[in-house]
Formats: C-alpha cells, structure tokens, sequence
C-alpha cells in the first residue's frame, strides 16, 4: 500500500497532494499492466478504472467503420486517462490503446467516489485537479482541431 | 560553462558577420543564378532544392534562420529559409511549400535548369550566444526547415552546448519534413527528440497532440534553456505561454517570424510589423523584442 | 539678392552645368512638376487654395514665380519612379542572362523645391539609403540632384510643416534657397542662400548682390508669415507613444467610416515608399522582366501571405498608415514620415484630415 501511495504521490497528477488523501484513496489503487497492443479500455465499455500513467505510451483512439482507427492524442508519462466525472454510468467514449509497454496505476472510480463522499476535502481536491487537467485537455484539443499547420 | 541568467544578444554577431551575410549590397536587386542539382519530394505539397553554383567556388556563406529571395524566370520571386548546412556553403538547400505561382514554379524546376538568388538576409538564430546552454528548437510543419540550419550548426558543435531538445509538430505523419533525417537524430544518444502529429493511423509510433503538450516532456532547464520556435503563429503564441509558465525568461525565447517580404532589403514596406521589418530586422527575432507587436492584431 | 530680371540666369546657369531642370509648372490647368526650359514655364501668377477634399488654382494679384504651395505631385516621381524597370533577362539554355538596357541617368536640377519637400527627400534618403542596402537608381539620381528650395511666402491650406519642424523655411540641404518677395507694384526679388559648395559656385556665376537690411527683413517677414498663417497642428511631443498606447482607440473605427481606402493619401505623400515587384515576360516566354512600382498599404493585398491578409479590416489598414507615418517611423528610421505638407488632406476625396484624428486620440487622454 504505501508503494502506491509513492507511486501516486510522484505522479503530476497528485502532485503535492497531503500524504492523508494519498492514504484515503491508496485503497482503490492497484498496479496494472498493458503490453504493446493491449488496450486500456475500448468504447461503450463501461469506464470502472481512472488510470494513471507512470511509464509508456498510450494512443487514444477513434474508431472508424471504414478506414479503422485514427488515432487523435497520445499521452505518456505523467498523463492520466479516464473520468472523475461522479455521474453513473460511466462508459469509455474513446479507445485507449497500448503503445509499448505501458504502466499505470488503476483508480477504481466508484471507490474513489466513495471516498470523495466521505472526505469532501479529498473530493475537492482531486476535483480540482481533475478541473484543471480537463481545463488543459480543451485548449490542446481547440488547438488540435483549428488545422494550424494548414494551407 | 553556463553562461548564466543573462539572455544572449544577436547584436554581436550581426557585427562579426555582417561583412560575410550582406554581400551584392552593391547590386542588391539583381539575382544570381544558381543550378537546380536536385528536387526531393518532402510532402504531397512541398520539396526540398538542392541549389549549386555553375562555380562551386562561389558558395552562398549564410547563418541559420537566414532566408532568400529565390526567383522562376518570368514568374516571380518569393522568400524561402534556407534549409540546409551552413557548414556547407556551397550546397544551397530550400524547402518550399506549393502555395502560389511562384512557389509552384520553384517546386517544379528540373535539375540542371537555373533560379535566380537574391540574399541570404536576414537576422538569424543567435546558435553562437546559445553555446554553453541548453537548447530547446520547436518547429511547427513547414517551420523546421528554417530551423534545420541551427540544428546542424548544434551538432557539428555538439560538444559546446547542454542538452539540446527538439519538438516537432505537423498535421499528420505524410506531412513531416526530412524524415529520414529525424530517425537519424532520434537515433542519437545526445539529442532528444519528440515528433507529434494532429492526428494519425494507428500505426503510427510516436505522439498525437499538439506541440505545448509536449512541453513538459522536455528535461527544460529554465535558467539555462535558450529556446528557437518556428511554426504557424498560433503553435508559437501558445508555445511561448507555455514556456514562460515553465520558467523561461522572455529574452530567452526566439521566435522566426512570416511576413510576405518582397524586397529582402527593408525599402518595400511589405513586412512591417509595426516598428519591425521582418526582412531586415527579423525573421528571428528575441521574443522580448516583438511580444507587444505580437498580441496586437492586424498590425 | 538676384533681381527677378536676373532669375533666368539661375536657368541657364544650371542648364550649362549639365542639368535637367524640373519644376513646377501648369499642364492643362493643373499644377504639376515637369520640365522647366525657361523661366516662362514657371507658373507665373498663381497660387494654390486648399482646404480638405479641395485644390483650386487662382490668379494672383502679383507675378509671383513661386506663389503656390504644394500640388498633388512631389519630387519623389523623379528620385524614386512610381514605376521603374529594375532589370530584364532572356532565357538561355537552362538559365538566364541579363540584357542591357538603356539607363538614363540624369542630372536633375530641381526648382522650387519647398520646405517640406526637402525634408521628405531627406526622409527617402534613410529608407533607400542610409540602410544596410543602397537603392542604385535613387542613389544616382539623389546624389546628382542639384536643389533649388523655396521658402514659403505663404501657408497651404492644409499644411502643419511648421508642427512638423519641416517648414516654412527650408532646412540645409538645399544647395540653393530662395526667398520670393513681390508685391503687386513693389519691387520683386529672390533672397538666395548658398547651402553647398556648388550652390555657392552656381550663385557666382549669375548676376547678384549682398542684400540690404530691409530686403532680408522683408524675406524674413514672409516666411514669419507663413508660418503665423499655418491653421494645423500637430503635438509631437509624445506622439508616438500616444499611438502605441491607442491601437485599439474606437477613433480608428470613427474614422475608418470615413475612409474610402483608396490610397489618394500614400500616391500624394511625399515619403510614402512602399512598392512591390512585378515580374512580366513577353509574348514568348524568352524574355522576362522585373518592375517595381509604386503600392498602396491601403489595399488588402498590401498584406496578403499565402493563406490571407494580415490588414483586413479598413480600420487596421487607415491605422498602418498613421501609425507607420507618426509612430512606427520614427522607430525605423529616427524620424517621423510626415512633414507636414497637407497633401494627404488636400486630396483625400473625404477630407481626412490626420491632425484632426491625432488630436481625437491624444484629446480623449487629456480630456
């Protein structure tokens, strides 16, 4: 337990974040895995993980009936993937696919958000966070979308 | 050997070399004419000139981030960064990008028929005051060709400078310049760098995202970074922004600024940007110079 | 002091030295500068009446040579062609070569030149050549240019060359000043001031002799009057700065109702050098030229880069142009490129007047 309290606590996202959060949400912590080629998550599934990238490369990915996957965003180290949104149900809009050995911890969302219900003090900070990275998601994605190296 | 907080200063080197950069002051509106030795496909849209003297003494001494007037008989002229090694000077290397008649008939030029240079002009990367820093280059598209002079410059001089970064942005992997030549340098153990594209298929190896996401990747030194940026004048905006929220001082930061020059010679009036002829002043200019003239639109 | 019956000397003493004199003269009832043969040529009689959006010629009552202010021409047209043939090529087999051309290079003597016309001439000195790069025409016929300026006698109806530091007496760089005192019965006069070497020797060669305290005091009083008369105005102290501070002032929007962007105002300036290049072939293809002429920074155009113009909105492009002649200048060259002459109000067909916009920006700080 107090290795992914670590682990967490070295992680951008949590950044000095007080060791007494770490503690509560360490619990819904587990250590996972993915190979090159393995996906993290895939559309429509239902999102019961936040992930929080330690090491590797992840494609995020859309998928298209003809033409296949496009991938539109890449995250890496630092980066977190998935939604702190406490709304039911939560389901994966996207696919998230495994570059290259990729590892994270996994965040069990309805733990956390049980969690942030008991500690209201947890629940705004990590909404807070969740905030400002969702916040930095819209104006690299804004930037994405305006085709900036164009004619 | 860091030099230390102070940001370096381009003036010093335009004195030294200002005897080698402005030649034909004398006759400043005629182009010389150089061979077209070969013509190489970069991108659907853009290709890359090598340019040779008929003399192969008479080379084109240039410093990186400087640009020529290249001209198509008949057609016109345009103003394209020079591309290519300063070491080798007698090698004229242009990328050029479709975009209009002339530059249509630069791209399409055969090897062994003749263009006309005017040039080089031009205020350039200050690579020599750089020297004992770290150095960071984000290029956007078509902005790494002006900046792949100073990456040269970097690594033939390896030794003399800190780590040195290049980020690398582009709309999608058909559109990267100088591929090759980027698998060389990610094959280098002292130099790292990080390509990113719009979007792409999904086998696609590195990053999606624009380039300011990949500012924190970068192992940045603020105290002792010295950062070149050349892109689309949105990518360089943000990526200021995000450098200056890094730590990074505003006269540490230059950017290589795209106004439609004309002339090369500041006399045409085209390429002002408010006090500024983008021409003779710039195109590289130190961020702290011209970050007023930037956030002010239509100017 | 010359005698008026003496002046044709001045002519001919100049036209013996080679030169081609240009100068003021009337061409179907406009006042125009051409060549001059002869001091008939002059426009004897007349003088100028302007008021924004308006120039009118009307008789004098006395036979003044230089009695009018500024027409819609300036010197530039000579110095620096509106249209001027840079260089021209044949193709060869896999390249070009440069062809000769026929290349005039005259020696221009140009008479009456006033006050603020000198200055815009020097001001044209720093853009094409007092940079890294020489302008070869300009600077041939710039330094062979022999200059015979005019004190003025009397105010332009729009002109604020005094605010300007650059009228109604000329500064050095003249090699010759005259001072024009007539009346309709009293004596008739030049008082002639040698600024060059050469000035000096052209004035011995023609019949003169030191003025008399009250002929000076009566050049002086002229030119005192002139500059009483001068209705504009404009605060240089601080200008640029009042600029740099207001590009986003809503004056630039009130005034960009008005403007027709039509660029009457830069082809009458007399420092306006923006140009672009033409580039054209003939009907074969084999021999191409390059051209330069005279632009507009007016135009959308001015400003295009392959994907759109920078300047779209007649607000930004009226706003250039001030900005560049009352601020930005002054950072480019150490100068401001206005001299005051009127010009720009005179023949904007709306009547912009530019001091009365620097006044709303600088008023509405200092209410």
């Amino acid at each position: 337990m107090e290795d992914l309290e670590a682990l967490l606590a070295a992680h951008p996202f949590f950044q000095g974040l007080a060791p007494r959060f770490l503690r509560l949400i360490a619990p819904c912590a587990a250590r996972v895995t993915f190979n090159a080629g393995q996906f993290l998550c895939h559309e429509n599934e239902e999102a019961k993980q936040f992930f929080v990238i330690h090491h590797g490369r992840v494609a995020v990915e859309i998928y298209r009936h003809r033409g296949g996957p496009v991938t539109i965003q890449t995250l890496g180290d630092g980066d977190v993937l998935g939604w702190l949104g406490f709304l039911k149900p939560y389901h994966w809009h996207l696919d998230a696919r495994a570059m290259e050995l990729t590892r994270a911890v996994g965040l069990d969302v309805l733990c956390l958000l049980e969690k942030c219900q008991q500690d209201h003090e947890l629940g705004y900070e990590l909404l807070k966070r969740y905030a400002h990275y969702l916040a930095v998601q819209f104006r690299v994605t804004k930037l994405q979308i305006m085709d900036m190296y164009g004619k | 050997m860091k030099t230390g907080d102070r940001g370096p200063e381009t003036g010093n080197m335009e004195m030294s070399l200002d005897a080698l950069i402005h030649p034909a002051a004398a006759q400043p509106m005629a182009p010389r004419q150089f061979l077209v030795q070969n013509v190489r496909r970069e991108t659907p849209d853009t290709f890359t000139l090598t340019l040779a003297r008929p003399n192969p003494e008479e080379g084109l001494i240039f410093a990186p981030g400087q640009f020529n007037m290249l001209y198509a008989f008949g057609v016109g002229e345009a103003p394209i960064s020079i591309s290519g090694d300063p070491d080798r000077p007698h090698l004229l290397v242009h990328t050029i990008r479709e975009v209009g008649n002339v530059t249509r008939a630069l791209c399409h030029q055969k090897p062994g028929r003749a263009i006309g240079v005017r040039g080089p002009f031009g205020a350039f990367w200050p690579v020599a005051e750089a020297q004992g820093n770290d150095v960071l280059v984000v290029a956007g598209g078509l902005g790494l060709a002006p900046l792949r002079p100073a990456i040269y410059y970097l690594l033939s001089r390896r030794a003399a400078y800190g780590s040195v970064e290049i980020i690398y942005g582009a709309r999608t992997p058909q559109d990267l310049l100088y591929r090759r030549e980027l698998e060389r340098w990610r094959g280098r153990f002292d130099l790292r760098v990080h390509v990113t594209v719009d979007a792409a298929p999904s086998d696609w190896k590195t990053n999606v995202g624009v380039v300011t996401a990949l500012l924190p990747r970068a192992r940045l030194d603020p105290f002792h970074t010295v950062a070149f940026l050349c892109g689309p004048g949105v990518m360089m905006r943000f990526t200021v922004r995000e450098l200056l929220n890094l730590g990074l001082k505003e006269d540490r930061i230059f950017v290589s600024l795209e106004r439609h020059m004309k002339c090369g010679l500041g006399m045409c009036g085209h390429c002002q940007l408010g006090p500024v002829f983008v021409c003779k002043d710039g195109p590289v200019f130190r961020y702290d110079r011209v970050k007023d003239w930037l956030d002010r639109r239509e100017v | 002091m010359v005698a008026r019956q003496d002046f044709p000397y001045l002519l001919e003493a100049l036209i013996r030295r080679g030169c081609q004199l240009m100068g003021p003269t009337l061409r179907r009832g406009d006042l125009v500068y051409g060549p001059l043969h002869g001091v008939e040529d002059l426009p004897r009689g007349w003088r100028d009446w302007q008021a924004p959006g308006s120039f009118r010629l009307q008789p004098r009552e006395d036979q003044a040579l230089f009695g009018y202010g500024v027409g819609q021409h300036s010197w530039k047209s000579f110095l620096f062609p509106p249209r001027q043939l840079l260089w021209q090529a044949r193709r060869t087999r896999g390249g070009f070569e440069f062809m000769p051309r026929e290349e005039d290079h005259p020696r221009y003597a140009f008479i009456g030149v006033h006050p603020c016309d000198l200055t815009a001439i020097q001001v044209q000195d720093k853009v094409f050549l007092e940079g890294a790069y020489v302008d070869p025409t300009y600077g041939q016929r710039r330094l062979g240019a022999f200059i015979v300026a005019v004190n003025c006698g009397h105010a332009c109806g729009t002109g604020f060359c005094a605010s300007m530091g650059a009228g109604p007496r000329a500064a050095p760089g003249f090699d010759l000043a005259l001072t024009e005192v007539v009346s309709p019965n009293g004596p008739h006069y030049f008082l002639v001031e040698a600024g060059t070497e050469e000035g000096g020797a052209v004035l011995g060669e023609i019949p003169h002799r030191p003025a008399a305290p009250e002929e000076w005091q009566a050049a002086e009083d002229r030119i005192k009057q002139a500059e009483n008369q001068m209705g504009r105005f404009v605060q240089t102290r601080g200008l640029k700065e009042l600029l740099y501070r207001n590009y986003e002032h809503p004056r630039w929007d009130d005034v960009a109702s008005r403007c027709l962007t039509c660029g009457n105002c830069t082809w009458v300036c007399p420092t306006c050098f923006c140009h672009t290049m033409e580039d054209v072939t003939d009907l074969t293809g084999e021999i191409a030229q390059r051209w330069r002429r005279l632009d507009v920074c007016f135009s959308v155009n001015y400003s295009y880069l392959h994907g759109g113009s920078v300047r779209v909105s007649p607000r930004s492009r009226y706003r250039q142009w001030l900005t560049h002649k009352l601020a930005t200048w002054v950072d480019q060259f150490g100068c401001f490129g206005c001299v005051g002459c009127g010009r720009c109000i005179t023949w904007c067909p709306v009547g912009i007047d530019l001091t009365e916009e620097v006044r709303a920006i600088g008023e509405s700080e200092n209410p």
